[in-house]
């Protein structure tokens, strides 16, 4: 089962690794974490989603609220939220799949940000789900490379 | 207000918060701080390994309930407090090491005598920080204090570059008073609890280390003695409870006695606080306590539920819940529950029998001194008051069975982590927080091996410990182990090539004596205690001698093996 957890850290060095440590050091697994400054420069959030069953979840909110440096630990289970996650793709495409594969980037929305005789690479946006069909439907063009963010996520209301 | 170096700073700042002990070992990195010692009131004490440092300081905080403190300098320095600090960590033991680093321009250049010291302690500590910023380093120590301090206690490294340790600024900018603990009651449905303590049949309380932590013996005993309940404790509560009350069944789990283990197993009511439900107490999780509802009464929020479901969590420190629950009990009983005596005694009448039927028991031999009988003889000649500093192994279980401790901070042991060496240090440091007392180590021929270049420290007369070396030749408890679960194939546990530690003991300038024979045994220990400095008495134990009770690892808590197979022929 998988949790997302929204978590408010100190903009320090070793945030991450102390994070990242809590999870490896407690058997706990990561799908997915992201990392970057809020509005308030001091502050970083951390969207992390784990695999685990209720207790997991819970050992996770727990264990990450007794770090010094985190300042509050939201866990979705509950509340509702809003998430995305971006997702750059690198393809094989020729003058006969570029077309096919452009229409199905345009469907999710997505935007070309290169193309040359065999490549194309393209961007888009969505839920972890959106963005897990897309792949799906172009993964039979051949994905030659392809880098995504992990979900970042916030609060309703 | 002037200005001051960060080497006076960090010196300044453990004064103003009591310090006035603290264990270390120069180097490079940290000569300004030492080069400042003698102008401050800080007694400090040279140990031969940082290790050592760490383990002295956990033994002071143990013993006196006051924060320890360690030096160490960068690099293997601050790599040798690690095993301590994980010591700490693991215990929940209040200690604040100060390592000192390469200097910032080095910083990640691979300097001499670097080392991420930070980054390796991440997980050993309840928090490190290294501070890159001489006007950060104030406020960084009175943290680290807080931190240290603020519900479950635990260790803080704090990491100080060279040139930060001199470079100057202002001093003091914040508050100089001394910094508290702050017990406070968080959540949890006290009245309710209290109900379901006083309406069960059969009831248990099973208390650890957080009341001590906690200070919270009274409240404890004033609970457990209204109630009638009885009451077991984890290794680390022993004496939070007094072990000679009648209401006490002793130790629980691996190797508890009887009667807690099968107390618990047959529970419907168990009152947890201050403990962490540890594979050592509870072995197999789903067969402990399979029968009863659970008040877990813990101030670390992740300990409820961590391993065992609490139908009625209490998040707080032990104190102030102790006093509400004894409150709503009090409160519970007044309204008259006629049935509850009768039940109790019923109760109580099954536990007797456990008690009766299993009492904890060894066999004398003419010829060899039984490890239990030293602990004994040693209970008798210090009338059960002394401060008993343990190493890990099978001495450290016979200590914890046989001395009955009548107060909190008169028993120190490593724990969580089992660290081998830990014995000598902290009863080095115990004895520092105790002038006066008498302090014991009861410390095996292996273990000790570990850290026994800290005799160093018991040359001078101040710091009289006595160390009893319980030497069966061998590493007993991992013996026992081979002996019971690996075919008896005894595998490098074989410790004849040890050195004659009465003659390195007088290397040491310290007295000594060897004794191997029964009817000698309460005489050297006689000599040992009223030895004017430190004594190291070589007592030559029978290496055959298994710790019973014993839960396998990994089996339900009340599938004891009670005694020795061979030793069952001498039952009577």
């Amino acid at each position: 089962m998988k949790h997302t957890v929204s978590v408010l850290v100190e903009n320090k060095s070793g945030v991450l690794a102390r994070v990242a440590g809590l999870f490896s050091g407690r058997g706990f697994n990561i799908d997915s974490l992201t990392v970057g400054e809020t509005q308030d420069p001091s502050m970083s959030r951390m969207t992390i989603v784990v695999n685990g069953d209720d207790a997991v979840l819970e050992q996770v909110n727990k264990q990450l609220n007794k770090l010094i440096d985190v300042v509050k630990v939201q866990d979705f289970k509950t509340a509702s939220f809003v998430e995305a996650e971006l997702v750059v793709m690198k393809l094989h495409s020729n003058s006969k799949t570029r077309s096919e594969i452009v229409q199905i980037a345009d469907i999710f929305h997505g935007k070309i940000l290169d193309v040359t005789d065999k490549n194309i690479i393209i961007e888009a946006t969505g839920t972890t789900d959106k963005v897990d069909s897309l792949i799906n439907l172009l993964r039979p063009y051949g994905i030659k490379e392809m880098a995504r963010t992990g979900k970042v996520a916030l609060a309703k209301g | 207000m002037g200005e001051l170096t960060g080497a006076e700073i960090v010196l300044k700042v453990l004064e103003s918060q009591g310090i006035n002990t603290v264990f270390g070992h120069p180097g490079g990195a940290i000569l300004p701080l030492y080069d400042c010692l003698p102008g401050s009131s800080i007694k400090h004490y040279l140990v031969r390994h940082e290790q050592g440092a760490v383990h002295m300081a956990e033994g002071y905080a143990r013993s006196t309930g006051k924060i320890g403190v360690a030096f160490a300098t960068s690099g293997p320095g601050a790599t040798n407090t690690v095993t301590g600090l994980v010591d700490a960590k693991m215990d929940s033991i209040p200690v604040l090491v100060v390592s000192a680093q390469v200097p910032m321009s080095l910083i990640g250049k691979d300097g001499f005598q670097e080392a991420d010291t930070v980054g390796i302690t991440l997980p050993a500590t309840k928090h490190s920080d290294m501070v890159r910023d001489i006007n950060d380093l104030e406020k960084t120590l009175l943290d680290a204090f807080r931190i240290i301090l603020d519900r479950r206690p635990g260790p803080v490294l704090i990491d100080i570059p060279k040139d930060v340790l001199m470079a100057k600024t202002k001093y003091p900018r914040y508050s100089q008073n001394v910094i508290k603990r702050n017990p406070r009651f968080e959540s949890g449905d006290v009245q309710d609890a209290a109900r379901a303590l006083c309406e069960a049949k059969r009831p248990v309380v099973y208390f650890g280390g957080g009341i001590i932590n906690a200070d919270a013996s009274e409240q404890l005993t004033r609970l457990i003695r209204e109630l009638n309940l009885p009451a077991t404790s984890t290794l680390m509560g022993l004496g939070a409870f007094a072990g000679t009350d009648p209401l006490f069944l002793g130790m629980l789990g691996m190797h508890g006695l009887y009667p807690a283990n099968m107390a618990i197993y047959e529970s419907d009511c168990i009152l947890a606080v201050g403990v962490r439900f540890d594979d050592r107490v509870t072995g197999k999780l789903s067969a402990f306590a399979p029968r009863a509802q659970i008040i877990h009464i813990d101030v670390d929020a992740a300990e409820i539920d961590k391993n065992k479901k609490a139908a009625f969590p209490i998040v707080s420190d032990a104190a102030p819940a102790l006093d509400l629950l004894y409150e709503e009990s009090v409160k519970y009983l007044k309204e008259g529950h006629a049935g509850r005596e009768k039940s109790m005694e019923n109760w109580w009448g099954v536990i007797r029998e456990w008690q009766k039927s299993r009492p904890l028991k060894y066999n004398l031999k003419k010829d060899v001194i039984k490890p239990q009988q030293v602990i004994e003889q040693l209970y008798r000649q210090t009338k059960g008051d002394a401060i008993i500093v343990t190493d890990v192994g099978q001495h450290q279980m016979w200590a914890a069975q046989y001395y009955l401790y009548d107060k909190p901070r008169n028993w120190i042991t490593s724990g969580g982590l089992g660290t081998m060496g830990y014995g000598m240090p902290a009863a080095i440091g115990a004895q520092l927080g105790n002038p006066g007392r008498t302090v014991v180590a009861v410390v095996g021929d292996g273990a000790f091996q570990m850290t026994m270049q800290e005799m160093a420290l018991l040359m001078n007369k101040t710091v009289p410990v006595k160390l009893v070396i319980f030497n069966n030749h061998f590493l007993g408890m991992v013996r026992q182990w081979q002996d019971l679960f690996y075919e008896k194939r005894f595998t490098a546990t074989d410790l004849t090539s040890s050195p004659d530690f009465v003659m390195l003991a007088q290397a040491y300038g310290i007295d000594a004596l060897r004794v191997d024979k029964p009817d000698k045994l309460e005489d050297s220990v006689r000599k040992m205690l009223e030895s004017e400095g430190a004594f190291l008495l070589d007592i030559i134990v029978d290496h055959e001698e298994h710790v019973y009770p014993m839960v396998p690892a990994g089996a339900a808590s009340h599938d004891m093996i009670v005694q020795k197979e061979t030793d069952l022929l001498y039952m009577d």
